[in-house]
């Protein structure tokens, strides 16, 4: 364990890195948009004293190392300035925004695993046949159709056609928000034994989340598919046939362990991803996530929260990384074990 | 391309394929096995008897059959053990094979059992290994473990050990001998080493381009080999007593014509004209 651990902190220092990387590209393009950063924050109704005092705030007339500085020292104490748009703090926006998307997209990605990997081992398995063509038609589908285009189907079919499920928001109008504290509503309800109430959540949930899980999805399929097929021609496979493992159990633990290793990577990308095509989604269903309020806050030029924005999608991009390389590792023993004597 | 292959191997007997590289030993194996006949791309037509039932058309009969009446020797056993399970899991699937409701405990008894049977020093820590964690004579002796741990009639070694090298290869094929005489399994042992071959076998099979064109016991072929491709064969083994390697041709119209010739095998000079 003491590998993971280590190989934890050596991704962790790296992520640090990579922040202080983002953190910088994002401090430059705040200086070069067009316009007084001041000015812009403030919006167009400030006076110019109000103007003039919000840049001795944030020290616009001195140095760019001096700004850059002073803007870490804020970052660093939690201060991401002021949303124009909510007219609030910038984490106070995030902090009531960002668990919907997380919600949304871990939902999400709980989909892509849970369907796309069997996809994929069920086309290999019977390559070649009936359930090979479907599954293919499936992750081609799910691969090269986007996720807005899946959201208005499934809210076409599902929801108005059918009316299955509901098409918009997070809970049935009139439903009392719970109250925390995790802001994750399947969460919430269930820790507050509220049976009827989480159910409505997940109903809310189900598809806005298969929307954004079928790019991922199909890709999963796909790679795990195509991994397995390589894998089945490896000579332990054929040893594995040639001492009478059942298929099945070939299938699933014999061949698809090994392909999953290189499929993982490519999920931890695509479960990355799913962030920011949460925007999409998030706007077709009416999802109150963090996602639409970082499309709202670029259309009105609300620079403290685009830069408050970019820098917590940025650093759930990493954490997602970081997670997908622990499991890489802990699902390779020729990894796990050779970390130790590196 | 496989024309009118035969092969008999009684009880007990140890009988070796030997042929160059392409002429189809190891597809000769692999449908001995029932392996290849279920790809889309097999034609296979006559017949496999093995223990009363033709394996020819594959299906669930022969594929019962494997790993417990008969099993496999693979070429390069590090490869052919997985890489993501350590060997214990594996190992109760080989038992299981033999033997469908055999607990957990019972199967890891009997694997240690084999493992210390083949003369591995620890066969706890072995089982608790990846197959990347052991050498590759660790590896060969866990495969020559497994493959008679449930007591097969038949076992097929596809150039056992050539990955390895030829102390290891020799000491593979001295446990392999010593084993099946004691269990009285069956060998066919499948090479292009003739001093292997001569070392190994009672009977031996000269195949050539997918056809048998000789065979014979090991001290026939050797002392007084008929078939001109077998001669060559022969020839083409170094001696330390010089004279070099001679020339061979190649191809040669000679060896294509077999000593023996099976019914419905036709002209067998035809395919090649």
């Amino acid at each position: 364990m003491s590998n993971i651990l280590r190989s934890l902190l050596h991704r962790l220092g790296a992520a640090l890195i990579v922040m202080i990387g983002i953190s910088m590209l994002i401090f430059a393009i705040a200086r070069v948009m067009p316009g007084d950063p001041a000015r812009i924050a403030l919006g167009p109704n400030a006076t110019a004293e109000q103007v003039a005092a919000l840049r001795v705030e944030r020290h616009l007339d001195a140095s760019l190392p001096v700004q850059y500085w002073e803007f870490v020292k804020s970052l660093a104490q939690g201060d991401l300035g002021k949303s124009l748009y909510t007219n609030r703090p910038v984490t106070t926006d995030i902090a009531q925004f960002l668990p919907a998307t997380l919600e949304l997209v871990f939902v999400s990605g709980i989909l892509m695993v849970l369907i796309g990997l069997p996809i994929g081992i069920l086309s290999a398995h019977f390559r070649g046949r009936f359930p090979d063509h479907v599954g293919r038609l499936i992750s081609l589908l799910g691969v090269c159709t986007p996720a807005f285009v899946w959201g208005v189907i499934l809210q076409l079919v599902f929801g108005y056609f059918w009316g299955w499920f509901p098409i918009e928001g997070r809970l049935l109008e009139g439903t009392p928000i719970p109250a925390g504290p995790t802001g994750f509503y399947l969460i919430d309800m269930a820790m507050a034994g509220n049976g009827a109430g989480f159910l409505d959540a997940l109903h809310h949930l189900i598809l806005p989340a298969l929307a954004l899980a079928m790019s991922g999805l199909g890709q999963t399929a796909r790679l795990t598919r195509s991994n397995m097929n390589e894998v089945y021609e490896r000579p332990y496979v054929e040893m594995a046939r040639a001492y009478g493992f059942p298929a099945r159990r070939i299938a699933t633990r014999y061949a698809f362990r090994p392909a999953l290793i290189p499929t993982l990577t490519i999920l931890g990308l695509e479960f990355a991803a799913m962030l920011g095509n949460a925007f999409l989604v998030e706007k077709v269903f009416g999802w109150p996530g963090l996602s639409r309020y970082g499309v709202e806050v670029i259309l009105r030029k609300d620079l403290d929260a685009i830069v408050g924005t970019v820098l917590i999608i940025a650093a759930a991009f990493l954490i997602v990384n970081i997670i997908v390389d622990i499991l890489v590792n802990v699902i390779n023993p020729r990894i796990r074990l050779a970390a130790g004597r590196a | 391309m496989l024309h009118g292959i035969s092969l008999h191997i009684q009880p007990g007997e140890k009988v070796a394929l030997v042929g160059e590289s392409g002429s189809g030993k190891s597809v000769t194996a692999r449908l001995a096995m029932g392996l290849l006949q279920d790809q889309k791309r097999a034609h296979v037509s006559g017949s496999i008897w093995f223990d009363g039932i033709d394996a020819a058309k594959g299906g669930p009969e022969i594929a019962r059959r494997r790993g417990n009446r008969v099993a496999m020797i693979f070429q390069d056993p590090t490869s052919a053990l997985n890489p993501t399970f350590k060997i214990r899991g594996q190992f109760r699937d080989v038992l299981r094979s033999g033997d469908r409701s055999i607990s957990k405990n019972e199967a890891d008894r009997r694997a240690e059992a084999a493992l210390a049977e083949v003369s591995i020093p620890d066969p706890k820590r072995a089982l608790d290994s990846y197959a990347f964690q052991l050498s590759g004579g660790m590896n060969q002796r866990v495969m020559i473990a497994m493959a008679l741990a449930n007591r097969p009639q038949l076992l097929i070694a596809d150039e056992p050990g050539t990955a390895l090298d030829v102390t290891v290869q020799a000491q593979t094929l001295k446990l392999m001998h010593e084993l099946t005489e004691k269990t009285g399994t069956s060998v066919l042992l499948i090479s292009h080493n003739l001093g292997v071959v001569r070392e190994f076998a009672d009977r031996v099979y000269v195949i050539y381009r997918g056809r048998i064109v000789e065979h014979g016991t090991t001290a026939q072929l050797f002392h007084d080999p008929r078939h001109p491709y077998t001669r060559a064969l022969l020839a083409a083994i170094p001696k330390i007593s010089g004279g070099g390697l001679p020339d061979l041709p190649e191809r040669s119209p000679e060896f294509e014509s077999p000593l023996i010739v099976h019914e419905g095998c036709g002209e067998p000079t035809e395919a090649f004209a």
